[in-house]
């Protein structure tokens, strides 16, 4: 591949306190992939989506986006740039209504440059757009569904809201963490087409998952942390076969499940 | 007759919805119109006809007083409410404003109608600047170290024995007549209040209710929290400002006094009287809180006394305030007439 990584990580260390959290985590992202990301809990993997996105500072290393150095940069500032995120704790706007939720980032500086999701966010009414964008992610629209308080909505639509208020920024790059957790079979089954619909769009995602079998349905790479180390990167199969990747989720049913499917 | 009450109870869940749907709202009949229009009518006049209800100057000075704390309150309510910053700070913004317009007034002879302006957008930007380090603070801090502020000025213009010191600055102004006074400060609580209302209901408001909610999820989505807290106190500050400014023309004398904390308290006790969230509640309370203390002056220190009791029964018994209680019970009954 020639062209330039869309994202670098260079050696991004993080410690809290003695806790090693993360340790010199290499990796790279071209644009248009999606980049699966697992590990065990606590390996660190919603710490690098602090560290890239400025939510926390890197104890040491590098993270540059589409080559400009983004180590240490304001929150707001990365996302302005087009990296967006989703919060595993989801963290939508409860006091308002679900569709109320979009207008703030189609507020934001960036959708009002770039014209936010499908150029939407300059023409007019921010409520309109936020409706048409529940709508594509799953929210029925002739219902009272993206009208009621988001606090009365349930997990699975909630999940949904984290990934339109991404979506709403226009973003470049997508970090979602665990957007699948949480969720049933049926819903995650409805989750994947548009997880692709994203990417057709040429937005670049990284999915953190422990849902291995629908992550490896729609990663292009994936990378495998452990213990705050990166294991090993490889395709879906590669990792799969990994015999240190079977190390780290030893008695994990779900890997054994997916290794024995494969 | 037990039927009869069990549609009416389906029809408030109905309504229910629609309140939670907010502002997707179809005007169906007069009535409906009636309905969403009267109470605004009532408060409109009622508040133009206050200092023409009054029996004598006295008293009208005091609706003055009310409106000046209602700016405080209104401004202390939207910070609270729509922003989540919990300012003790009104005394600072009362004191800076009032100063401002007392020293534009004095040095340069600028009338009223000049240096209120002039103290509302110079003392909300003094303050506002002030307080920028404060604003990564949360809750309770952000509350403390506001207070500190008016206690800090207050000393300061003592020790250094700047802007007359203790003496404070006399021979302010006075409006040109007390109608002026009376309606300038009327007309304003009026313009404050929709404004703030239209303002909380722009996508800007909404950012603004966005940051209280989450402010994590405002950074993600790539805006400046800090930038939108400073443009909120700019507001709220202005308002207190105007207050301050107001206060020193009606009294014709800015002093020290000017920093006391009544200013950051009593619009507090207002809005948990009126009703947190609602901006009307604060107006409603300075309306109940400002006469009673006036009533109770006689009592002397004593009135202290009256005035924590009314506290603790509005917080024990209406612990959601006069004006939320109000329109739940509004909305209810037509919900129940509806049908
Ligand atoms: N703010 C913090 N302060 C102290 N330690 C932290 C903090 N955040 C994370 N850690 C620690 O860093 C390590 C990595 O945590 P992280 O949240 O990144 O794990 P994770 O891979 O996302 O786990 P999970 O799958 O449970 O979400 C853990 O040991 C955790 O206890
Ligand atoms: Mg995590």
């Amino acid at each position: 591949m020639t062209t330039e990584p869309i994202l670098q990580v260079e050696n991004v260390t993080k410690t809290f306190g003695g806790i090693i959290a993360l340790n010199r985590v290499s990796f790279e992202v071209h644009e248009g992939e999606i980049l699966g990301v697992i590990g065990p809990n606590g390996s660190g993997k919603t710490t690098i989506v602090n560290c890239i996105t400025g939510f926390i500072k890197a104890t040491s290393g590098h993270v540059r986006f589409r080559g400009k150095n983004i180590t240490g940069k304001a929150p707001h500032k990365i996302a302005d740039m087009g990296v967006a995120r989703t919060f595993q704790i989801m963290r939508p706007y409860y006091s308002l209504p679900a569709y109320k939720n979009l207008v703030i980032p189609l507020f934001s500086p960036r959708a009002r440059r770039t014209g936010g999701w499908r150029g939407g966010g300059r023409l007019g009414d921010r409520n309109t757009v936020g409706i048409d964008i529940l709508e594509e992610i799953g929210f029925e629209r002739d219902s009272y569904v993206p009208y009621k308080m988001t606090s009365t909505l349930p997990t699975g639509y909630l999940k949904r809201l984290e990934l339109a208020r991404c979506l709403a920024l226009k973003p470049e790059l997508i970090l979602c963490d665990e957007v699948f957790s949480g969720l049933s079979m049926s819903e995650i089954a409805s989750m994947v087409p548009l997880i692709e619909r994203i990417q057709m769009d040429g937005i670049t995602l990284i999915m953190i998952e422990h849902r291995l079998r629908e992550l490896f349905q729609v990663a292009t790479r994936v990378m495998v942390l452990n213990f705050g180390e990166k294991i090993m990167e490889g395709s879906p199969d590669e990792v799969m076969a990994d015999a240190r990747v079977r190390e780290a989720y030893f008695g994990s049913e779900e890997v054994q499940e997916v290794m024995d499917h494969a | 007759m037990t039927t009869d009450t069990a549609q009416r109870r389906k029809e408030r869940i109905d309504r229910g919805i629609k309140v939670r749907s907010d502002g997707i709202y179809a005007l169906l009949s007069w009535r409906e119109l009636a309905y969403l229009s009267v109470p605004r009518l009532v408060l409109i006049l009622g508040i133009l006809a206050l200092p023409l209800l009054m029996p004598g100057m006295y008293w009208q000075r005091v609706i003055s007083i009310v409106c000046i704390y209602a700016f405080l309150a209104m401004s202390f309510d939207f910070l609270a409410h729509y922003v989540g910053l919990v300012s003790l700070g009104g005394a600072f913004f009362v004191g800076t404003g009032g100063y401002i317009a007392a020293l534009l007034n004095t040095t340069f002879g600028l009338p009223p109608l000049v240096t209120i302006p002039a103290a509302l957008i110079l003392g909300a930007a003094v303050c506002t600047l002030l307080l920028i380090p404060c604003l990564p603070l949360r809750g309770v801090y952000f509350a403390i170290v506001t207070l500190m502020y008016p206690l800090f000025m207050a000393r300061l213009i003592e020790a250094l024995d700047i802007f007359g010191g203790t003496d404070g600055i006399l021979g302010i102004d006075s409006f040109t007549n007390p109608w002026v006074e009376q309606y300038f400060v009327v007309v304003m609580v009026l313009v404050l209040l929709f404004g703030l209302r239209r303002l909380v209901n722009t996508d800007l408001g909404l950012v603004l209710r966005a940051v209280k909610d989450n402010d994590q999820a405002v950074r993600a989505s790539g805006m400046n929290v800090t930038r939108y807290k400073a443009l909120a106190v700019f507001i709220a500050a202005g308002m207190g400002c105007l207050s301050g400014a107001c206060l020193v023309h009606t009294y014709m004398w800015a002093g020290i006094s000017q920093f006391a904390l009544d200013f950051s308290v009593l619009p507090i006790a207002a809005t948990v009287i009126g009703g947190s969230g609602t901006l009307v509640g604060p107006v409603l309370g300075c309306l109940i809180l400002v006469p009673a203390s006036e009533l109770l002056r006689d009592f002397g220190t004593l009135r202290i006394v009256f005035y924590s009791l009314i506290l603790v029964t509005f917080i024990v018994f209406r612990s959601e305030g006069l004006m939320v209680y109000g329109q739940r019970k509004y909305h209810q009954f037509q919900r129940w007439t509806e049908i």
